[in-house]
Formats: structure tokens, C-alpha cells, sequence
């Protein structure tokens, strides 16, 4: 991939998060703002957010492989996606709603900007949805999707991956993000992941094969935990302590 | 304090709707016809670097009640929560940009224990090209706790006004009209959170 230009304005930590403007995703040019976010004081607001009260009313649709409602099984590799919500203590975050969406098996999604000439499978809608337990946990049962193509630059495909939307406990833990799977010779050629800045963080982003999780005749699975950040604000970050940054 | 390293965030990218905006996950209707305070409709476009309208994105709010207390074991006040209004909605933009909200304007919060904050609404911003999501809040322009407000002072002065919702023309509803602007000089103010 030739050299990018990276812009400055960065949300949150600039060893975790991609900058907004990264010129080889081509979206980012005129979507990405170019002045410098603004530092403010967090507040209730800030550490609240919907996330117990939402995740208190969804019902969960956790089988990507049979929730299209058709009586039919998606066609594609069976396989299990487990793992934990964590907070940047490691304490597990419990009762939170997680958001998937994800291509089929042939990198097709139900979508109707998707015309790609990949074939659609009627057995499979691609979207699902999970609370985690009281240890964090959650888990889908879905297929893997194929990589999927774009037209960012000739002939550019995207690793296969699932997209995940998290609330978490607060505002501050809201995040919507992507998980790859391990061992994918697209990772170096995707912009999208690369625009996370560092070695570590990219890996954070990539699932592992775990036989543990893995059933006989039936599925293989990966593990994937998410971290978020906490609802916790040092004393001169929050308005609270009466220190606020004005 | 961060002993474990936080998850990157990466875009939603163009196919969200189906999950995102389903039934049920959708929620640009707020309240209902129990939940007290002032009725208010939002409306706005988002905008891109080129005023061109943003057709996926999604915009999402947190709000308190009209009381000023949220529906979150957090906000330990004693404004009364309401049943009826959980405070959180979720709309998706239109082919022209545009988004909507049926709500209640929000009471005032604390900011510390000696002053509140101005009515104000948390906003969130999704889309396409946006590798992470943004923050920002949304202020109504004819409140006049406004100048007073210790989040809204952190924003230069002339940006201030990208926050602040501009009450329409009364029709039957109130509407108060809150665009979006992702880059450009008339770009929204976002928040480093």
C-alpha cells in the first residue's frame, strides 16, 4: 500500500483509536473533521448513557444461522463467536447489548446498496444481536463471511470480519467496531484496519481460533474480547471533584 | 489506570441499516403519550466537507427527562425519573441527510454540586468514513442557562453556535433544527470524549 496522509484529530487514545481523516480510505476525505475536538469536563452526562436501559428491553437474536425466519440454515462454515466485554479495569461488563452485522459465506450483504455479483443466500439476513451475561460473556452462533469487495482501490477486498456495536455501562463506553478473523492475507492490504495506529491495536481486533470453544460436528469457534472504557474520570477530569477543566 | 488496553474502534461502514435500523433498534420516537414535558421535534441534515447530505449515517442521542434526572443508576438525584421515557434514540439519515427526533426537551442536570448544566442533549455521529464515531451536544439557542453553561464555555466562541438548535417557525409542534456538519468553516464542534 503506497504512504497515506494521516490527520491529526484523534477521539480518545491516539494509541487505540484511527485518526479520522486516513486519505487510503477514500470515505474519510470529506467526512473526517479537520479542527481540533474540544476538551470538556465529564459530567452526568457523559457518565451515564443508555446502555442498562436499552439492553434491559432487546430481545436477544443470537443464531445468525437460522434467524431469517425462512426454516432454513445458512449455508456457509458453522462457527461459534465467544467471548467477554471488559472495562479498562477488567471488570466484566454484564448486561450489555451487543449489535452484529456481518456478509454471508460468498461476502454478499442483504443490503440494498450490496450489488456485488456475489450470490445472496435467502437463509441468511447477516445481522444479529446479544446481551452479555453476568460475567460479561456473550456469544453468537453464525457463519463465517466471506471477504468482501470494494471499490476503495482496484481490485480491493475486505478481510472477512463482523461489525459490533457495543453500549457498555456509559457514553464513554459506547464503541462500534470490527473483528477480524486470525491469519487473513488481506489484514496489510485493508485500510480500514490499518487506520488503527499501532501493532498491539490492530491485533486487539482479531479473534482467536480456540478449540475449546469448538464442537464436535457442529461448529468451530473463535474467541474475541472487547475492552471499553470505564465509567471512571480521574478527579481532574470530572466536574464532580469541583475541578473541572474550564 | 488502564491496565487493559482498550478495543479500536472502526467504522460502521455502509451496511448497518439492516441491524442498526431495524425494527425495535430504530427509535426516533422517544415518547409516549404519558411521558411528561415539552413536546419538541429535531430535525437536521448531516452534512459532509462539500455540504454534500450524509445518506448513512445514524445519529444518536441520550437525554434526561424532563425532570432533569437519566434513566441510569449513575444519576443518584432526586428529580423524579419517568416510566414512560428512557431517553435514548437512534434514527438513521435519509437520501437528503436529513434525521429526526419525537422527544421531551430535558430538564436541567447537575454539572457539580453547585451549579447545573443547560438543557442540553448528548449526540452521537455514525457513518460510513467515520473511522470513529463523534461526539457532541446539542443546546437549545433560546435557553437562557446557556451562557452560564460550564460545558458550552469550553467551546470557542465561534463555534459555539454550531450547538445550538435553532427553533423553527411555530407550526403545530415545536421543532428545533440542529444540522450536522462532519468538515468545513461551518463545522460542528465535537467533543474530545
Amino acid at each position: 500500500m503506497n504512504t497515506t496522509t494521516i490527520g491529526d484529530i484523534v477521539r480518545g487514545d491516539r494509541e487505540v483509536f484511527p485518526p479520522y481523516l486516513y486519505e487510503a480510505y477514500q470515505s474519510t476525505r470529506r467526512r473526517a473533521p479537520t479542527l481540533p475536538l474540544i476538551d470538556v469536563p465529564l459530567t452526568l452526562s457523559e457518565l451515564t448513557g443508555p446502555g442498562p436501559a436499552i439492553s434491559a428491553i432487546i430481545p436477544e437474536d443470537a443464531d445468525l444461522t437460522r434467524n431469517a425466519g425462512t426454516g432454513g440454515e445458512a449455508i456457509g462454515q458453522r462457527i461459534i463467536v465467544t467471548g467477554r466485554v471488559l472495562d479498562d479495569r477488567g471488570n466484566p461488563v454484564p448486561n450489555t447489548l451487543l449489535e452484529i452485522w456481518q456478509a454471508n459465506a460468498a461476502g454478499r450483504y442483504l443490503h440494498k446498496r450490496d450489488q456485488w455479483p456475489g450470490p445472496l443466500d435467502p437463509n441468511f439476513l447477516g445481522i444479529g444481536r446479544c446481551v452479555t451475561n453476568e460475567d460479561g460473556v456473550y456469544r453468537f452462533l453464525t457463519i463465517r463471511p466471506g471477504a468482501y469487495p470494494w471499490l476503495n482501490y482496484p481490485n480491493a477486498w475486505r478481510p472477512a470480519h463482523i461489525h459490533f456495536s457495543v453500549f457498555g455501562p456509559s457514553m464513554l463506553s459506547r464503541l462500534v467496531t470490527q473483528m477480524y478473523f486470525p491469519d487473513d492475507p488481506l489484514h496489510h492490504l485493508d485500510p480500514i484496519m490499518n487506520a488503527v495506529p499501532t501493532e498491539q491495536a490492530r491485533k486487539r481486533l482479531i479473534a482467536a481460533y480456540d478449540h475449546n470453544v469448538t464442537e464436535q460436528e457442529w461448529a468451530l469457534g473463535y474467541r474475541w474480547d472487547i475492552v471499553v472504557r470505564g465509567p471512571y474520570v480521574t478527579p481532574f477530569e470530572s466536574s464532580a471533584s469541583g475541578e473541572a477543566k474550564l | 489506570m488502564s491496565t487493559f488496553p482498550l478495543t479500536g474502534s472502526q467504522t460502521v461502514g455502509p451496511f448497518f441499516s439492516p441491524a442498526l435500523l431495524r425494527e425495535g433498534a430504530r427509535r426516533n420516537v422517544l415518547i409516549l403519550p404519558e411521558t411528561a414535558g415539552e413536546r419538541i421535534r429535531i430535525e437536521g441534515c448531516v452534512l459532509d466537507g462539500d455540504g454534500i447530505p450524509v445518506p448513512d449515517a445514524m445519529v444518536e442521542i441520550w437525554q434526561a427527562n424532563a425532570h432533569g434526572r437519566y434513566n441510569h443508576p449513575a444519576d443518584q438525584g432526586s428529580a423524579p425519573l419517568d416510566p414512560s421515557f428512557l431517553g435514548f434514540g437512534r434514527s438513521g439519515t435519509a437520501e437528503d441527510g436529513s434525521y429526526w427526533f419525537e422527544t421531551v426537551k430535558p430538564g436541567p442536570v447537575a454539572f457539580d454540586r453547585d451549579r447545573l448544566q443547560a438543557p442540553h442533549i448528548c449526540v452521537t455521529v455514525f457513518s460510513r468514513g467515520l473511522l470513529n464515531h463523534l461526539v457532541t451536544r446539542l443546546y437549545f439557542e433560546d435557553e437562557p442557562a446557556n451562557s452560564e453553561d460550564p460545558v458550552l464555555q469550553c467551546v470557542p466562541d465561534d463555534r459555539r453556535v454550531t450547538l445550538l438548535a435553532r427553533r423553527e417557525p411555530a407550526g403545530a409542534a415545536t421543532v428545533y433544527r440542529f444540522d450536522i456538519v462532519l468538515q468545513g468553516a461551518d463545522e460542528t464542534a465535537f467533543f474530545n470524549v
